[in-house]
């Protein structure tokens, strides 16, 4: 039995039976490491000497013959826009990769409660801008399925590391797209949650309204496993809803009866690649056949999306960014001259051409005459996509489309053309823009790439998400297909 | 020099809040500290870190704008101010733009016996930035700068005048008026010396008469009063020159050289930051209960105004009442004293005269006075009921200030009690008159102010203690038998 290809219920379940440790889960997750890293570049560092001192504590406490928790012992990573304590913490940029948090996001604090082990911390697009991680200043992570080919992005070393079996399951943020896209690209499953029920604290912020921790598993159960300890108010987020958390495993309910679907028809627009469009049309199918009632319906304000996402995460980008100035922490250029200089030199020799792109594009939308044109607009339009998502949730339980319009692209394909690059997250942005919930799980191949299905919810009703991911799941197998690790 | 023109100003006055805590974090806002002790992940803007709003710091903001008299808003929000400058550790300010706390209101300032009232534009919140510590004398001519985060995100309250102002006099009798004002109501220090008041000044001049406002300038960062006196005067008069020899004010900001006593050119209109305000993605919109309004308002202490006309009521002088009511420590002091001795006038003469006299000698602040309001109440109820004279307790009241012990104490252990007694007085007497037969001779050819000697003389025998009152009648009397 190969460890590293099971799932964190499946683990737990071996722990607790004493059939296999702690150290011996590390071990066998670093051997598996060593194996396929060189191919997959996932990771910015690796944490297992601490993981496996962390190990050997929890399997004296399994011998003294106390139970483990879901999700205790169970080897994972972070991308590395989390803080961690003690541990450097990049955003995979120049200008922080000498930063070390000298302290914990409350998600790293949840999850060391509840007693999973960290092997080291995951690469992205600098400062999670971008959706192929090729905006890293360190490392082009590679696609498991085609490692010509990018993993998507921003969390591209998590979901490559999750679907690699280099971890069991992986923390990421998403924007804009950035845990659901890459799980697509790479077959796993991905969830964003509603915004507001994980905590912020700790997560370098890319666009603050928008950024959400969500989690990168092999299957469903695994992605409420992890939310059980994730989610709930946090004090220390001000936008943190003050919710009381459910039980996200009593949502895994084998059955979606009379469960209503709408698919909103601007989903599938131009752009959308014949094989994907196939795919998602068979997953459909095979919902109706499962019970659910299936509708085509519209959502009119999706096509202005795209500029709305582009105006107010860049201005939040401006501002959040504005801190890197080489002041107190992370790099200062040398020979810079007066304070100005220092601050311009530090910050053009820090910041990579997209997150500078970025930031250009807030300061001007933020600016003294632009203002109402674009940002104060662009808030307008939000409001707008979230009526009509509001419109839709009136009819129909959840909304279903493509999780990106096309698989996996090569490297390069897209980088040229930042437009272009940007229309990777057509599906994914109206629900950051909602703040509502949205989840990707594998739903078939197209030219032999993995294809994402997705489904948006209500707001804080991540469990008819889970209910229909986990019924899917239960009654198709392509969660359960494993990359090669070659090149296709 | 000021001729034709008329004065218009305007302030932005920052204090800081007497919050235990920091507007966002949970670092104490203590003044001084080794450099960059009082800090934390939050205020330093740690990347990754968020803020939570201190609770205080919006009741402050409330219970200031009831003192002012302004609207408190019932939907209120955080903006971000962005700018670069390496006191600033997110290189953005956490303030409030288009939604502030408070909108609208008055102060009331008397110049020259004319009352009038002052509008208040506005009042918001916002954290503080850090120090810089140069090597030289500014940051352009520094090989190095440092920066101490101790005072970076301690809470401010703006609170921006509108350009109601007339004068010098005008401006810095509002600016009294708004410290007394703040100190009234607890919510500042108003320790002006640790820069925990700050002013911004704007002054322009226009033809009398004319209803439209001239170009302004504003000179930022005043501490003192007399800053803003001595910056507004030389300010009207350099504007005064250039306008009347034809010329035009430049619309810019200024700073103040406290030691040239001369305002210079900091930026220009052109040159002033585009502060790209938005809304603070990191903090929730407020909004404020009505409840939590009347929870403030029944919790408001007595104003400094509603003070001074009570007390002018029990019979006090225009100028003791103000004098009275010129800090809330000292009104406080003249309440509880009030509370055990009922006359006021005889109460306000002690208080002006010997006490104030005495803590200055001392230096020392009402609040920490060696003599308490019971104690001053308990010396005078002495001097009321005959126990002492007021002479003697001239000297206790000395004495309090020196051992902090009780009036009645002192009076007991040094035997000042006044003798009132006649027959105690008689032989005193007796010897007086006969020792002194010119002063006896005197009185009785008609010359009054001899007795007067005659009760010297009996004080002086008696180390003060005797009644003065009785001894002159029993003076009178014995002297009206012989």
């Amino acid at each position: 039995m190969d460890l590293t290809q099971l799932t964190a219920h499946e683990l737990s379940d071996l722990l607790a039976r004493r059939e296999t440790s702690a150290v011996e889960l590390v071990k066998a997750f670093s051997d598996r490491i060593d194996q396929v890293e060189e191919n997959v570049k996932a990771f910015n560092i690796l944490t297992r000497d601490k993981a496996l001192e962390q190990a050997a504590k929890l399997d004296d406490k399994l011998a003294r013959g106390e139970k483990p928790g879901p999700l205790e012992g169970i080897p994972m990573a972070l991308k590395d826009n989390m803080c961690t304590k003690g541990v450097p913490t990049t955003c995979s940029s120049k200008i922080l990769k000498s930063f070390v948090p000298p302290y914990n996001a409350t998600v790293v604090e949840r999850l060391a409660q509840a007693g999973s082990i960290m092997l080291g911390k995951l690469n992205l697009d600098e400062f999670a801008m971008g959706s192929s991680t090729e905006n890293s200043a360190f490392a082009k992570t590679r696609n498991p399925w085609d490692l010509e080919r990018v993993p998507g992005g921003s969390s591209g070393g998590a979901v490559a590391s999750v679907s690699a079996d280099e971890v069991v399951f992986a923390l990421g943020s998403d924007t804009g797209g950035s845990i659901r896209q890459p799980a697509a690209f790479c077959g796993v499953v991905g969830l964003k949650p509603t915004y507001g029920y994980v905590s912020r604290f700790g997560l370098i912020a890319f666009a603050s309204s928008l950024d959400q921790i969500g989690t990168l598993t092999k299957d469903v159960t695994d992605c409420a496993l992890v939310m059980n300890v994730i989610a709930g108010h946090d004090p220390k987020d001000s936008t943190s809803a003050p919710v009381d958390k459910p039980d996200f495993t009593k949502s895994l309910i084998n059955d979606i009866k009379g469960m209503r679907i709408g698919i909103p028809r601007e989903y599938f627009g131009v752009g959308i690649d014949p094989e994907v469009d196939k795919v998602i049309r068979q997953a459909i199918a095979k919902l109706e056949e499962l019970g659910a009632v299936v509708e085509e319906c519209s959502l009119p304000h999706t096509e202005y999306a795209m500029p709305t996402y582009y105006l107010i995460a860049p201005a939040e980008c401006s501002s959040n960014l504005a801190r890197y100035d080489g002041v107190r922490y992370g790099y200062r250029a040398p020979e810079s001259g007066d304070v100005v200089g220092m601050f311009k030199k530090s910050r053009a020799e820090g910041f990579g051409p997209e997150v500078k792109r970025r930031i250009m594009l807030g300061t001007y939308a933020l600016s003294s005459g632009y203002y109402d044109a674009y940002y104060l607009k662009a808030l307008k339009v939000r409001t707008l996509i979230k009526q009509d998502f509001d419109q839709a949730f009136e009819k129909f339980d959840l909304l279903l489309s493509p999780t990106a319009p096309t698989p996996a692209f090569k490297f390069g394909e897209k980088s040229a053309n930042p437009l272009a690059m940007y229309l990777s997250d057509i599906c994914t942005v109206p629900a950051n823009l909602a703040g509502i919930p949205a989840i990707s799980v594998p739903c078939g191949f197209a030219d032999g790439l993995p294809v994402g299905l997705h489904l948006m919810g209500k707001a804080f009703d991540e469990g008819t998400l889970l209910r229909v991911a986990y019924t899917f799941e239960q009654n198709t197998d392509y969660h359960k297909v494993k990359p090669s690790l070659g090149v296709k | 020099m000021l001729g034709d023109f008329e004065v218009v100003a305007g302030v932005e006055v920052h204090a800081e809040l007497a919050t235990k805590t920091k507007i966002f974090c949970g670092c104490t806002t203590e003044f001084g500290g080794e450099q960059n002790t009082h800090v934390c992940p939050v205020c330093l803007g740690l990347p990754g870190v968020l803020p939570v709003l201190n609770r205080q710091v919006v009741e402050y903001a409330i219970k200031t704008g009831l003192a002012l008299n302004s609207e408190i808003a019932e939907f209120s929000k955080f903006d971000r101010k962005n700018y670069y400058y390496p006191d600033l550790p997110k290189n953005y300010q956490t303030s409030q733009y288009d939604l502030p706390i408070c909108l609208g209101g008055y102060v009331e300032i008397e110049v020259d016996g004319v009352k009038k009232r002052i509008g208040i534009t506005r009042v918001h919140m916002e954290e503080d930035a850090g120090k810089l510590v140069h090597s030289g004398a500014t940051i352009s001519t520094s090989d190095v700068s440092f920066v101490d985060y101790n005072r970076t995100g301690v809470p401010l309250l703006e609170i921006v005048s509108e350009p109601d102002l007339r004068s010098v006099d005008e401006t810095v009798a509002y600016l009294e008026k708004l410290v007394q004002i703040l100190d009234y109501i607890e919510v500042s220090d108003c320790r002006m010396e640790q820069g925990s008041v700050r002013f911004d000044v704007n002054v322009s001049l226009r033809p009398k008469g004319s209803d439209k406002f001239g170009i302004r300038t504003e000179t930022k960062n005043l501490n003192s009063f007399s800053s803003v006196r001595r910056c507004m005067e030389y300010e009207i008069e350099r504007q005064a020159e250039i306008l009347s020899e034809g010329g035009q004010v430049i619309q810019e900001t200024r700073t103040w050289d406290e030691g040239k006593g001369i305002t210079l050119s900091l930026r220009s209109k052109e040159e002033a930051h585009d502060y790209r305000y938005f809304p603070e993605p990191d903090l929730v919109p407020m909004v404020i209960e009505r409840k939590w309004v009347e929870r403030v308002r029944e919790s408001m202490p007595e104003l400094p105004d509603s003070r001074r006309q009570r007390l002018l009521g029990l019979g006090l002088s225009a100028y003791d009442a103000g004098v009275i009511t010129s800090s809330r420590d000292l009104a406080e002091f003249f309440d509880q004293a009030l509370a055990k001795f009922k006359d006021a006038k005889t109460l306000a003469n002690w208080v002006m005269g010997d006490f104030l006299g005495l803590l200055k000698a001392k230096g020392l602040l009402v609040q920490s006075s060696p003599v308490k309001p019971e104690g001053l109440a308990e010396l005078l109820t002495l001097v009321e009921n005959g126990t002492i004279s007021g002479k003697i307790a001239k000297t206790v009241i000395g004495e309090m200030f020196e051992t902090g012990k009780g009036a009645a104490e002192i009076v007991k252990e040094k035997g000042l009690v006044q003798i009132s007694d006649t027959s105690a007085l008689a032989g005193i007497i007796d010897e007086v008159v006969n020792s002194n037969p010119q002063s006896v001779a005197d009185f009785k050819a008609g010359k009054e102010r001899a007795i007067g000697f005659l009760v010297g003389q009996v004080m002086k025998e008696t180390k003060g203690q005797a009644n003065p009152g009785l001894v002159n009648k029993l003076l009178k009397e014995k002297l009206e038998t012989m």
